[in-house]
C-alpha cells in the first residue's frame, strides 16, 4: 500500500473530517513512486476501477475504508505510463459508468471523454500545447467528388505557415484527420514541429470516413480513393513534391489498416508510411475471435504476411504497450525489417487512445520527414 | 581595424537598430538575407525596424537565376553538394562513436592517473577528427572551385562587380540568419569573403555563425538522434576566438554540466558564446566587448556571463 492511504489507514476509525482532509491534501489519482492509489467518496455501494490496459483485470474493485464513504484501490503503474480510465458505480440495481470527480485531468475522444492518470515520469510533451512563437498554418475546407465512392467527400488541407505557391512541400495525407486535429492537437503539433524545425513545412490533407470500420478494413474503394480521388486533388491544386519519397501515407487503429492497404495494393505511390496503433490482427491457424468488423482485416493481413510486397520504403510504427494490439504491431515489425523497407517502431506505456497517437507525433513524423533544424538558424 | 558586430536572434526580440545607433552606424545599409532562401526579398519587417530602406543583394535570387540558365553549372552545384552531404554523414558517424568514448570515459571511476589522460586524448581525436572533416570540406569546395572556376563564369562575374558596387557605397552590412549552408554558399559563390572583410558588419544568428572561423551545427534534443554538435565548414574567418552558439536556450542543454563542458574543451581555445535574444557583441580586430546578454560556456560546465574586453587568441 502506498504512504498516504497507509498513513489514513493508520489512524482508523477515521471520522468524515478525517476524510475531507484527506481528499483536501492530495491530488488524485495520488502517485507515489510506481504505486497510483484511486479514490472514491460517496454513498454507493460499489465501485470498480474500469481502464483498458490489457494485460490487467479491465475490472477492479475498489476497496471501502471500513465504516466511511471512502474508496480507494492501489496498483502498481510502471514509470512514464499514461492510463485512461473510468469508475462503474453502483448503487442498488444501478450502475453508472462515470469520469472519476476527484480528477480534472480528462482525454477526450469521439466517444466523449474519459479520466486521465499520468504515472510518476510521465509529462505531457510541451510541444502539443500552444505556442505564442509558433506561426500558425491555415485549415482550408473543400468538398472532393470521389469517383470510387460516388459522392462527395468532405475533406480538409492544412497549408503550413508562410505557405508559398513558388515552393514545393511534402505531402502527408491523414486517416481520421478530423479526429486528429480535435483529438491530437495535430494542427498545434504540426505548426509546433514546423516553428521548432523538426519537420519541414508541409502540406497536410485530413480525410474522414462516415463508416470507417468498413471502408478503413482493406477496402479497394477506399484504397481507390485515397490514390485516385484524393492524391490527384491535392496534386492539381497545391504546390506537393510529386514524387514517392515526398508523399506520407498515415492512419490509427483501423486507420493504420486502411494506411498499410492503400499502400500494398498501390506499391510505389507512397514513400512513407506511419502507422499508429494499427490493428493488424492475423491468424496464424484458425478463426480470430475478435469482432466481424474484423473479418476482412485479418484475411488481408494473413495475405500481406505471407506475401508482403514493398509497400513503401520508409515506415514508422508505433503501438501503446497497454493495447490488445501489441503482439500484432511487434509481430508486423520484423516482417516490415525483411522486406528491406526502413523501419522504425516505439512503444509506449499509453493505450489505444488519441493522446498516446499524439505524443508520437513529434518522433513519428520527424522520422519519415526529418526536418532542418541543423541547418537553419533564424 | 576590423569593425563587426554580431546579435542574438532578431525575430522576436529585435535589436538591430538599438545596435546600430549604439556604434553610431548610419545608412546606407547593404543586407544579404540569402540566409532566408525563397524569402530572400521580404525586408519589409527589418526595413521597418531600421527606418530606413536597405539595399538587398539578393544572393539567392542571383544564384537561382544562374543555375536557371546554366544547366551545366546547376548540376555541378549539385553534385558538389550531394558529395558535402555524404562526407557529412561518413563524419557522423566517426563522431558518434568519438564521443561515445568521450562520454564513457566521462562516466567511468578509477585511477585518475590513468583516466586523465585517457580522457584528454578522447577529445584531443575529437578535434582532430572536427580539423580532418573540415579540412576534406575544404578540399571539396577548392575542387569546385578548381573545376567550375564559378567566379570566372561571365554571369557570375557581372552579378559579382554589380554587388561590389553596391557593397562600396554601403555604409553597414546587415547579414541576418536562416539556412547556414546556403548562406555561406550563396556568399562564397560571389566571391564577397575579401569585399567584406573591408566593411562594417552587424550579423545575426545564421549570419553570425558564418563570418567566424569555424561553423559548428548544434541542437541537443532533436527528434532523432544523440544531439551532438558538429562541425560545419570554415566560416569567412572575419573575426576570431569565439564560436557563437544562436537560441542557445533553446537547442543546447545549459544545464547539463557535461555537456557543456564537453562543448567548451573540443572548441577550445575558441570561446563558446550563447547568443539568445538581446545579445550583443562587438569586435574590434582584436578585442570582444560584450554589451548584452551573452555566456559564454566554460570547461567547467557552467554558463557565465562573458564580461568586456575578454582577451582572445
Amino acid at each position: 500500500m502506498t504512504r498516504a492511504i497507509e498513513e489514513l489507514l493508520a489512524r482508523m476509525p477515521v471520522g468524515p473530517s478525517d476524510i475531507d482532509e484527506f481528499l483536501k491534501c492530495h491530488r488524485f489519482p495520488i502517485v507515489e513512486g510506481s504505486r497510483v492509489t484511486f479514490a472514491f467518496r460517496g454513498d454507493v455501494d460499489r465501485v470498480e476501477l474500469e481502464h483498458w490496459v490489457y494485460g490487467l483485470p479491465s475490472s477492479q474493485p475498489l476497496t471501502r475504508l471500513e465504516s466511511t464513504d471512502l474508496f480507494y484501490h492501489t496498483m502498481d503503474l510502471p514509470r512514464n505510463s499514461r492510463v485512461e480510465y473510468k469508475l462503474l458505480i453502483t448503487r442498488g440495481d444501478d450502475r453508472q459508468l462515470i469520469r472519476d470527480p476527484l480528477n480534472d485531468l480528462l482525454a477526450h475522444d469521439p466517444f466523449g471523454a474519459n479520466s486521465v492518470c499520468y504515472a510518476s515520469g510521465y509529462e505531457t510533451p510541451e510541444w502539443v500545447e500552444p505556442n505564442p512563437e509558433a506561426r500558425p498554418g491555415e485549415i482550408a475546407h473543400f468538398g472532393l467528388w470521389s469517383a470510387a465512392f460516388d459522392e462527395e467527400r468532405p475533406i480538409a488541407v492544412y497549408l503550413p505557415p508562410r505557405f508559398r505557391t513558388t515552393r514545393r512541400y511534402l505531402l502527408l495525407i491523414v486517416h481520421d484527420g478530423f479526429d486528429y486535429v480535435q483529438y491530437a492537437n495535430l494542427k498545434t503539433v504540426l505548426d509546433n514541429l514546423i516553428h521548432r524545425l523538426d519537420i519541414p513545412p508541409l502540406i497536410v490533407a485530413l480525410t474522414n470516413s462516415p463508416n470507417r470500420l468498413q471502408e478503413y478494413a482493406a477496402n479497394k474503394s477506399h484504397a481507390a480513393f485515397i490514390v485516385h480521388d484524393l492524391l490527384p486533388f491535392i496534386e492539381e491544386r497545391f504546390p506537393v513534391v510529386r514524387k514517392p519519397v515526398g508523399r506520407c501515407l498515415m492512419g490509427a487503429s483501423f486507420g493504420g489498416v486502411a494506411t498499410l492497404f492503400t499502400a500494398w495494393t498501390h506499391p510505389g505511390v507512397f514513400g512513407r508510411l506511419l502507422l499508429q496503433s494499427g490493428s493488424f490482427a492475423f491468424t496464424d491457424i484458425g478463426h480470430h475471435h475478435r469482432e466481424a468488423a474484423f473479418d476482412p482485416v485479418v484475411e488481408f493481413i494473413n495475405r500481406f504476411r505471407r506475401d508482403p510486397g514493398r509497400p513503401s520504403d520508409k515506415i514508422f510504427v508505433s503501438c501503446g504497450q497497454y493495447e490488445s494490439l501489441i503482439y500484432e504491431n511487434r509481430s508486423l515489425v520484423p516482417l516490415l525489417r525483411d522486406t528491406g523497407m526502413s523501419v522504425r517502431y516505439t512503444e509506449a506505456r499509453d493505450g489505444h487512445n488519441w493522446e498516446n497517437w499524439r505524443d508520437r507525433l513529434r518522433e513519428g513524423i520527424s522520422w519519415v520527414f526529418p526536418g532542418p533544424l541543423w541547418m537553419i538558424y533564424e | 581595424m576590423r569593425e563587426i558586430c554580431i546579435l542574438g536572434p532578431q525575430r522576436l526580440r529585435p535589436t538591430l537598430d538599438a545596435a546600430l545607433r549604439s556604434l553610431g552606424w548610419t545608412g546606407p545599409f547593404a543586407v544579404i538575407t540569402a540566409g532566408w532562401e525563397e524569402r530572400e526579398a521580404e525586408v519589409e519587417e527589418l526595413e521597418l525596424h531600421l527606418g530606413q530602406s536597405a539595399i538587398n543583394l539578393n544572393l539567392f535570387a542571383r544564384g537561382e537565376e544562374i543555375f536557371r540558365t546554366d544547366s551545366g553549372f546547376f548540376d555541378a552545384n549539385q553534385r558538389y553538394h550531394d558529395r558535402r552531404r555524404e562526407l557529412r554523414e561518413l563524419y557522423n558517424i566517426r563522431l558518434s562513436h568519438g564521443l561515445n568514448a568521450v562520454r564513457e570515459l566521462d562516466r567511468r571511476t578509477g585511477n585518475t592517473s590513468l583516466l586523465g589522460p585517457e580522457r584528454t586524448d578522447a577529445i584531443a581525436a575529437i578535434r582532430r577528427l572536427d580539423l580532418n572533416y573540415l579540412r576534406r570540406v575544404r578540399s571539396l569546395w577548392a575542387e569546385f572551385e578548381h573545376e567550375w572556376a564559378p567566379s570566372d563564369r561571365p554571369a557570375l562575374k557581372a552579378h559579382r562587380k554589380e554587388i561590389a558596387a553596391i557593397l562600396k557605397g554601403a555604409g553597414a552590412v546587415l547579414i541576418a540568419g536562416g539556412h547556414v549552408v546556403n548562406l555561406l554558399h550563396s556568399i562564397r559563390l560571389f566571391r564577397l569573403g575579401s569585399i567584406l572583410r573591408k566593411k562594417r558588419i552587424v550579423a545575426w544568428s545564421a549570419g553570425a555563425m558564418i563570418i567566424g572561423e569555424r561553423i559548428v551545427l548544434f541542437h541537443d534534443n532533436p527528434p532523432q538522434g544523440a544531439g551532438n554538435a558538429e562541425v560545419c565548414d570554415f566560416g569567412l574567418g572575419l573575426y576570431s576566438g569565439i564560436v557563437p552558439f544562436p537560441h542557445a536556450r533553446r537547442r543546447l542543454r545549459l544545464d547539463d554540466k557535461k555537456r557543456v563542458s564537453l562543448l567548451a574543451r573540443r572548441l577550445a581555445p575558441a570561446l563558446c558564446v550563447a547568443m539568445d535574444d538581446g545579445a550583443q557583441l562587438t569586435w574590434d580586430g582584436r578585442l570582444w566587448r560584450a554589451d548584452e546578454g551573452s555566456f559564454q560556456l566554460t570547461p567547467q560546465g557552467t554558463v557565465e556571463v562573458m564580461t568586456d574586453s575578454t582577451e582572445t587568441s
